[in-house]
C-alpha cells in the first residue's frame, strides 16, 4: 500500500494577540513523527497550505467584550472559514472553541462558569462519539483525563439546537466522573448536558474547552490522553491522502 | 450622535453574577430584591454626517448584531441622541 515516504501532515497554529497556549499546541504537534507544524499569524490571509488548523487557547484580545468576539474578525479567520467550508479540519481549543462559536462555525455560545471562578483542574472527558476525525482514535465511552483552565466554559445552546446536535451526534465530549457518569460534580463550569466538546454537522470543525495539548507526553504529569485527539486528525488526513 | 447601548443576558439564560448579587443584598439590609441581571453598557459617538437618523440607527443596530452583542445569549437596546 505504501508507495514511499509519507509526506508530513502539516498543522497550522493560529496566533492571535493574547493567545498563550499556541506554543504548547505547537510543541504537542512536534511530538508526532508524522506531522509538521507552523505558526499562522492572525493578520495573515493565507493558511500556507496546512492540512489542519488549530485555534489555540489563551485570552485573545484580552477576552474584551466577550471571549473570542474580536478574534473572530481577524484577517486569518476569513481563510479559516473558507478552509472549513471546503471540508478542512479545524480544532478550536478553549479560547479557540470560543472563537469558533463567535464565528458561527460551531453552534451555541459560551457563558461565564456558573461558579464564577476560574477553574484549573483535571477532568474526565467521556467520548460520546468516535465518529469524528478528532475522536476516531478513541472508543465510544472511553474516558480521557485532560486539564481545563477557564472562566468562561459554560457551553449553552437553545433546546432546539441541542436536540438537533444530539440527534446528529455532534456532542463529542462530556464531563464525567471517574466511572463515566455525567454528574454535576464532574462538570467544572455548569455547561448544559455536561458538554465539553462539539463538532459541526459536517464533522470537520471541532471545539473543546479542555486542553489536549497539555497531555501528550506520558512521562509528564499531564499524561498522554490528549495524543489521541491529534493522532485521529493525522490518521484521518493520511487516509484522505491515500484515497485521493 | 451620542449612542448608548444596553446589552443584557437573554431571558432564560442563567446569570450567576446576578444571582450572587441578589443574594448579597439582603445581607446589607436590602429586602425584596429579585430578578437581578448583570449586563453591559457601551457608549459611543457616531459621526452622522450625511446620515439620516434612521440610517444612523440602522448602523448601530448592525454594530450590535455583528459585534457588540451575541444574539444567541444577549438582547440589546440602544438610545441615540440625534441632537448631540
Amino acid at each position: 500500500m505504501t508507495t514511499g515516504a509519507q509526506r508530513l501532515i502539516r498543522f497550522g497554529v493560529v496566533v492571535f494577540p493574547g493567545s498563550n497556549c499556541d506554543t504548547d499546541a505547537y510543541h504537542a504537534i512536534t511530538t508526532f513523527a508524522g506531522a509538521g507544524v507552523d505558526y499562522l499569524w492572525h493578520k495573515d490571509t493565507d493558511l500556507r497550505g496546512v492540512d489542519a488548523v488549530i485555534l489555540p487557547g489563551g485570552f485573545s484580545y484580552g477576552d474584551y467584550l466577550r471571549c473570542g468576539a474580536i478574534a473572530r474578525f481577524s484577517p486569518i479567520m476569513q481563510a479559516v472559514t473558507e478552509f472549513a467550508e471546503a471540508g478542512g479540519l479545524v480544532i478550536g481549543i478553549c479560547n479557540g472553541f470560543q472563537i469558533l462559536l463567535e464565528a458561527g462555525l460551531l453552534p451555541g455560545a459560551m457563558l461565564r462558569n456558573t461558579g464564577l471562578k476560574f477553574v484549573c483542574r483535571y477532568v474526565n472527558l467521556r467520548v460520546e462519539t468516535a465518529d469524528t476525525p478528532f475522536t476516531s482514535a478513541c472508543r465510544e465511552g472511553e474516558l480521557l483525563r485532560i486539564v481545563v483552565k477557564h472562566n468562561e466554559g459554560n457551553y449553552t445552546a437553545d433546546p432546539e439546537t441541542l436536540a438537533r446536535m444530539n440527534e446528529n451526534g455532534q456532542i463529542v465530549l462530556r464531563y464525567a466522573d471517574a466511572r463515566g457518569r455525567l454528574t454535576p460534580e464532574a462538570n467544572p463550569n455548569g455547561a448544559v448536558e455536561n458538554i465539553a466538546g462539539v463538532c459541526n454537522e459536517r464533522r470537520n470543525v471541532f471545539g473543546m474547552m479542555p486542553h489536549p495539548e497539555n497531555s501528550v507526553e506520558a512521562r509528564l504529569a499531564g499524561g498522554a490522553d490528549g495524543r489521541k485527539i491529534f493522532q485521529a486528525m493525522i490518521d484521518s488526513l493520511v487516509l484522505q491522502e491515500a484515497t485521493r | 450622535m451620542n449612542v448608548r447601548v444596553y446589552i443584557t443576558p437573554k431571558k432564560g439564560i442563567l446569570d450567576p453574577q446576578g444571582v450572587t448579587i441578589e443574594r448579597a443584598l439582603p445581607a446589607l439590609g436590602f429586602a425584596g430584591v429579585s430578578g437581578v441581571r448583570v449586563g453591559k453598557f457601551i457608549e459611543l459617538s457616531l459621526d452622522a454626517d450625511g446620515l439620516s437618523a434612521e440610517q444612523a440607527r440602522a448602523q448601530v443596530d448592525e454594530m450590535c448584531r455583528k459585534l457588540l452583542a451575541n444574539p444567541i445569549i444577549e438582547d440589546f437596546t440602544f438610545e441615540v441622541d440625534e441632537g448631540a
